[in-house]
């Protein structure tokens, strides 16, 4: 490995860029986090390392784009995994394309459509991401791939309960890139609901979630 | 010189606080406070606030030195919160600000508690990790308004510690949270309980189950109360910490407000 250059810091990660085998690499190696007793964060750190090489090999095996996982080493809490070529987020291309041709054009509709499907690929297998952000998933330039990365939160085999917040949460992260969304959202359920039998109860499910987080009673 | 007071009963506390541009004069408070292992109710909580509103009122213009016809605004708490105590202390508010011929101003409690906080604090622009008896939320001011990044999806932290507390049968007074504070003082061992962070969401009931179903067990030998409590709120709140850290790196924000009751 040749010495690694700090790439970008997230909330809970720091990430570096690298060499594997001669492969270009990325090393994501989650800090400590003093603020937390040291056996929890341990164990939540621990959990969530073998939770992400879990899950990316899974994804990888159902067909949908994800970095192929080079090395887990848990001791020095790093994962290294597959430097993907120069892509932007699914937030980044909403922003760009909402803003030059409208929140319900026929690329970002289109985009919405293939996300649709593959979260049908993933939840069908029972496979919870738990953090779906829009800067969680990746995109190239032809708006053709989507990758996804980021799976420290993801479950194993979810119930319809955790497959709906999955999808709250990105509905949330879309929301909260533009606030004109809608048909975007839409388009990825209806395509979510084609590919998959079991895609109803989740967003009969998703209903449920939505009205809890809201008319919830505040007191105190 | 604006001078303005205002009346807060959303819960079981009732508080009337008077305010002159920007310094705080007084702010009598009263609390409900309900015998171990029960919760306050609606009406017994509204009975309480009527019966203890007129001296807090007094109270209040007195510590503050203040005289009806000084004040310029009557504020008071429109909601979110329990109806019955909520109503009990609005119509105290609607009333004096017709008999002293002010305006009325509704506040939105959760605002109240942001700027109340930004005043004390002096910060300008805050993710605010807003956390009470029934709220749990973290918050952001974006695109000119509060806007909520991330909160429970099911019961708040408070809720989830005062659930705790009756199981365990502590003291409501001065409040479960501090009893639990008290007893994880000398809590020893880390309980490894269910940490449920979802995004920029947390979820409690999971870990408050999880305790429910293991109390009995775990206090015939394995642990005691004080690791119970101790375990319980090293796990929140790091859940709340990380959903917080979580909000901080999407907004750049570079300060926190947490807010509490």
């Amino acid at each position: 490995m040749k010495s690694p250059q700090l790439l970008k810091q997230g909330a809970e990660a720091r990430l570096y860029r690298t060499t594997f085998c001669g492969r270009p690499a990325i090393v994501k190696e989650r800090f400590k986090k003093t603020y937390r007793h040291p056996e929890l964060d341990d164990a939540i750190t621990n959990d969530r390392i073998k939770a992400e090489a879990r899950a990316l090999v899974r994804c990888r095996k159902l067909g949908v784009r994800a970095p192929v996982v080079y090395q887990v080493d848990l001791p020095r809490r790093r994962i290294v995994m597959q430097d993907l070529p120069e892509c932007s987020t699914v937030r980044e291309a909403i922003c760009r394309l909402s803003a030059a041709q409208g929140a319900d054009c026929e690329p970002l509709l289109a985009l919405a459509g293939r996300l649709g499907r593959l979260l049908a690929t993933l939840h069908a297998a029972g496979l919870v991401h738990g953090d779906l952000t829009t800067s969680n998933l990746l995109v190239d330039d032809q708006l053709e791939h989507i990758t996804v990365i980021d799976f420290g939160l993801s479950v194993a085999d979810g119930g319809a309960e955790e497959l709906a917040v999955d999808l709250y949460v990105l509905e949330r992260a879309v929301l909260s890139t533009h606030p004109q969304s809608g048909p975007f959202t839409e388009h990825v359920y209806t395509a979510y609901e084609q590919q998959w039998s079991g895609a109803r109860a989740v967003l009969d499910k998703l209903h449920q979630v939505r009205m809890r987080g809201r008319k919830r009673l505040m007191l105190g | 010189m604006v001078v303005t007071i205002g009346f807060e009963g959303s819960a079981n506390k009732i508080g009337i606080g008077i305010i002159r541009d920007g310094e705080v004069l007084s702010n009598p408070r009263r609390t409900y406070i309900t015998p171990p292992g029960e919760g306050f109710q609606p009406s017994a909580t509204a009975r309480h606030h009527q019966a203890h509103v007129l001296d807090v009122l007094q109270e209040a213009l007195d510590i503050a030195k203040i005289t009806p016809d000084q004040i310029d605004a009557v504020c008071y708490t429109k909601g979110p919160g329990m109806g019955a105590p909520l109503v009990s202390v609005a119509v105290v508010a609607r009333t004096v600000a017709q008999l002293w011929q002010k305006p009325i101003i509704g506040v939105n409690h959760c605002i109240g508690h942001i700027e109340m906080a930004r005043l004390i604090t002096g910060a300008d622009d805050p993710t605010v990790l807003y956390v009470s008896g029934g709220n749990t939320q973290v918050i952001a001011y974006s695109e000119r308004r509060y806007q909520i990044f991330g909160e429970t999806i099911d019961m708040a932290i408070g809720n989830c510690f005062d659930r705790l507390a009756r199981l365990l049968k502590l003291s409501n007074d001065p409040s479960p949270g501090y009893n639990i504070e008290q007893m994880a003082k000398r809590g020893q061992r880390l309980v490894r309980l269910p940490y449920v962070v979802k995004g920029m969401d947390v979820s409690f009931s999971g870990m408050l189950s999880f305790i429910e179903e293991r109390l009995d067990k775990w206090l015939a030998g394995e642990y005691t109360p004080q690791d119970i409590c101790f375990s319980l709120q090293e796990t929140a709140f790091a859940m709340l910490v990380e959903t917080t850290e979580r909000a901080m790196a999407l907004t750049g924000s570079q300060e926190v407000l947490i807010s509490d009751r």
